[in-house]
C-alpha cells in the first residue's frame, strides 16, 4: 500500500512513546497484547477481546499502519507461536500452505517452485529478503492490500482459503475471499488457518513486476496460470493484475484463449483485452497511459512464459 | 508487561510497555545504540539484528513479540576482544564511510555467511538488497562481506585495530 511505505516523515507523531525525552518518536498507540499458542487459544483470546482485537502476523503491514494511526487496535493476538500454521504440505491434488508460512520460506522451497513458479517469480520481487523473512502468506491476503502480489498469484491459481471461526471451519474460493480493498471474508473473530492451491497436470504459471526500486510495491504487475488439453489448446486460463484498478481475473483475456491453439496472435489480443480491463490511476508511480501499456504487454509476457514451462514440463514427463 | 528474551547471549528481563518497538527497545531499555534507527518504515534496513540468526527489521517488530527469542546486535558481534571477519572485512574495504548503515549491513553478511560461507556477488548484492547505503555506492559493501568469505576465521583483536 503506498500509503504505508511513502508516507513522508512529516506524519511522525510526536508520541511520547518509549524515548519519553520528547524526541520525535513515531510508535503505535497503546494496546495490549496476548501471544496464542494453538489456533483454539487465538479464536479464544479474539473473542474474549473482542471486535479492536486483532491477530498479528509477521506485522510488516500492521505494524507499520498502526504507526501512522491507519490501525487502532486495542488488543494485538500474535500468533507466531502457532506452530500449526506453519506447514507446507503437498498432497496428490492439493497443496496446503500455512497461514503462517513466510514469504522467505516459499522462495525457499522447491516443492513451491515446481508446482507454482509463478509463487517463487513474485516472491523474488515481494519487499526485500529481510521483509520476507517475517511477512506471511495469511498476513499478505489478509491484509488485501490492492497491491499484494500473492493477491494475484492466489487469484490465478485459484486457491482457496481456510477460515476458522467460533462456528468451526470454512473453505472459501479466493474470489468470494477478496472483498475489495483491505476488505476480507475473514472475520474479526476468525483465523485464516490455510492457503489450498490446486496441483493440476500440463498446467504451469508466471508471474512479473514492473517496479522502481528493488522492493518496492508494483508500479503493474500481472500474472497467469494455464492448464493444456491433450491436443495442446488452452484448456483452462487465469490472468490477473496487480496495481492496476482490476478486483478478481481478467476474465475476457482468458476466454479468447480458452479452446484455442497457443499463436503470439492470441497472446496479442489476451494482453489487449487486459489491457482494457484494468482501470489504473495516476500516482508517483506512473500515468494511466503507461499502467494500460505494462497491463498489456506483462500479460502477454506472462502467458508466455507459462507456456515454455508447461513445455519443458510436458518433455520432462515424456523424457521420465 | 515483562519481556525476558536473549540479548547477545545474555538473558535480559525489563518491564515494557507491549507498543516498544524491538529497536528502541535495544537502543533504550537496555542501552545498545548500535542498533541504528533510521526511516522507521521497514525500508531503510538500518535497524536489522539478527532474531534466532535471521535478519529482521528491529523498527518494524515489537519488543514483546521477540521475548523468549535471541537477539544478536552489532555488539555482539567480536567475541572476546576478536572482531567478526565481517567486521574486520568492512575496515579492509572500507566498507563504510559515515557508518549509519553499518550495524544492519554487517548482521545481514553475519547471517548471509553463516547460510552460505561463499556467496557470489549476486547472492550478497540479494542479501543486502533490503538496506540503504547513501555513502558507499555498495561496491566496497560488497567487496568486504567478499573479503569476510575469504577469511572466515580472521584474528584481528581489539589491540591491533586500535593500534
Ligand atoms: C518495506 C516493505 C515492502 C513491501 N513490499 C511488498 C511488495 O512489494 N509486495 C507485497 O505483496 N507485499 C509487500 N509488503 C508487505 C509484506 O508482504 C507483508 O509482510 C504482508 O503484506 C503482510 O504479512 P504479515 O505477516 O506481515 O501480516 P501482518 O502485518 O501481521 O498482518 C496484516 C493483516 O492481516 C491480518 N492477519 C495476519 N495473519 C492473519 C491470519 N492468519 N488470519 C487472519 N488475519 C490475519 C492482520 O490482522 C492484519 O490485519 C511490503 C512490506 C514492507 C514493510
Ligand atoms: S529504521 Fe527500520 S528499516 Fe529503517
Ligand atoms: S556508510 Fe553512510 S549510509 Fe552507508
Amino acid at each position: 500500500m503506498t500509503a504505508v511505505t511513502d508516507k513522508p516523515r512529516a506524519t511522525r507523531a510526536s508520541a511520547a512513546g518509549s524515548s519519553g525525552k520528547g524526541c520525535p518518536v513515531q510508535v503505535p498507540a497503546p494496546f495490549d497484547y496476548a501471544r496464542a499458542t494453538s489456533v483454539a487459544d487465538a479464536l479464544e483470546l479474539l473473542e474474549r477481546h473482542g471486535p479492536e482485537s486483532h491477530v498479528i502476523a509477521g506485522g510488516h503491514s500492521l505494524l507499520p499502519m498502526m504507526k501512522l494511526r491507519l490501525a487502532r487496535p486495542e488488543w494485538l493476538i500474535d500468533i507466531n507461536d502457532v506452530a500449526e500454521l506453519g506447514h507446507l504440505t503437498e498432497e496428490a491434488d492439493v497443496l496446503r500452505v500455512g497461514a503462517l508460512t513466510r514469504h522467505a520460506a516459499l522462495l525457499d522451497s522447491d516443492v513451491v517452485g515446481r508446482l507454482f513458479p509463478i509463487v517463487h517469480d513474485a516472491e523474488k520481487v515481494i519487499a526485500d529478503p529481510v521483509v520476507r523473512n517475517r511477512g506471511t502468506i495469511g498476513g499478505s491476503l489478509g491484509q488485501a492490500d490492492p497491491a499484494e502480489d500473492l493477491t494475484t498469484v492466489c487469484d490465478v491459481l485459484r486457491a482457496q482459503v481456510v477460515i476458522v471461526g467460533p462456528a468451526g471451519e470454512r473453505v472459501v474460493d479466493i474470489g468470494d475471499f477478496h472483498r475489495g480493498p483491505y476488505e476480507t471474508a475473514c472475520e474479526q473473530n476468525e483465523l485464516i488457518t490455510e492457503v489450498r492451491f490446486p496441483i493440476r497436470a500440463r498446467s504451469s504459471s508466471a508471474y512479473e513486476k514492473v517496479e522502481r526500486r528493488v522492493g518496492d510495491w508494483a508500479v503493474a504487475a500481472a500474472g497467469a496460470a494455464i492448464l493444456l488439453a491433450e491436443d495442446g489448446t488452452f484448456a483452462d486460463v487465469a490472468i490477473g493484475l496487480t496495481a492496476l484498478g482490476l478486483e478478481g481475473l481478467a476474465t475476457e483475456a482468458a476466454a479468447v484463449l480458452v479452446g484455442e491453439r497457443p499463436s503470439e496472435e492470441l497472446l496479442a489480443e489476451a494482453g489487449r483485452l487486459a489491457a482494457v480491463a484494468s482501470s489504473p490511476v495516476e500516482d508517483q508511480r506512473g500515468p494511466v497511459d503507461y499502467k494500460r501499456h505494462l497491463a498489456d504487454e506483462l500479460t502477454r509476457r506472462v502467458l508466455r512464459r507459462s507456456l515454455e514451462r508447461v513445455g519443458a514440463t510436458a518433455g520432462a514427463l515424456q523424457g521420465g | 508487561m515483562q519481556v525476558t528474551m536473549t540479548v547477545n547471549g545474555t538473558e535480559v528481563t525489563r518491564d515494557v510497555e507491549p507498543r516498544l518497538l524491538l529497536v528502541h527497545f535495544l537502543r533504550e531499555t537496555l542501552g545498545l545504540t548500535g542498533t541504528h534507527w533510521g526511516c522507521d518504515t521497514s525500508n531503510c534496513g538500518t535497524c536489522v539484528v539478527l532474531v534466532d540468526g535471521e535478519p529482521v527489521k528491529s523498527c518494524t517488530q515489537l519488543a514483546a513479540m521477540t521475548a523468549g527469542h535471541e537477539v544478536r546486535t552489532v555488539e555482539g558481534m567480536a567475541a572476546g576482544g576478536t572482531l567478526d571477519p565481517v567486521q574486520q572485512g568492512f575496515m579492509e574495504e572500507h566498507g563504510l564511510q559515515c557508518g549509519f548503515c553499518t550495524p544492519g549491513m554487517m548482521l545481514t553478511a553475519r547471517a548471509l555467511l553463516d547460510r552460505n560461507p561463499d556467496p557470489d556477488e549476486g547472492e550478497i548484492r540479494e542479501a543486502i538488497s533490503g538496506q540503504i547505503c547513501r555513502c558507499t555506492g555498495y561496491a566496497t559493501i560488497v567487496r568486504s562481506i567478499q573479503w569476510a568469505a575469504a577469511h572466515p576465521a580472521a584474528e584481528t583483536t581489539d589491540q591491533e585495530v586500535r593500534a
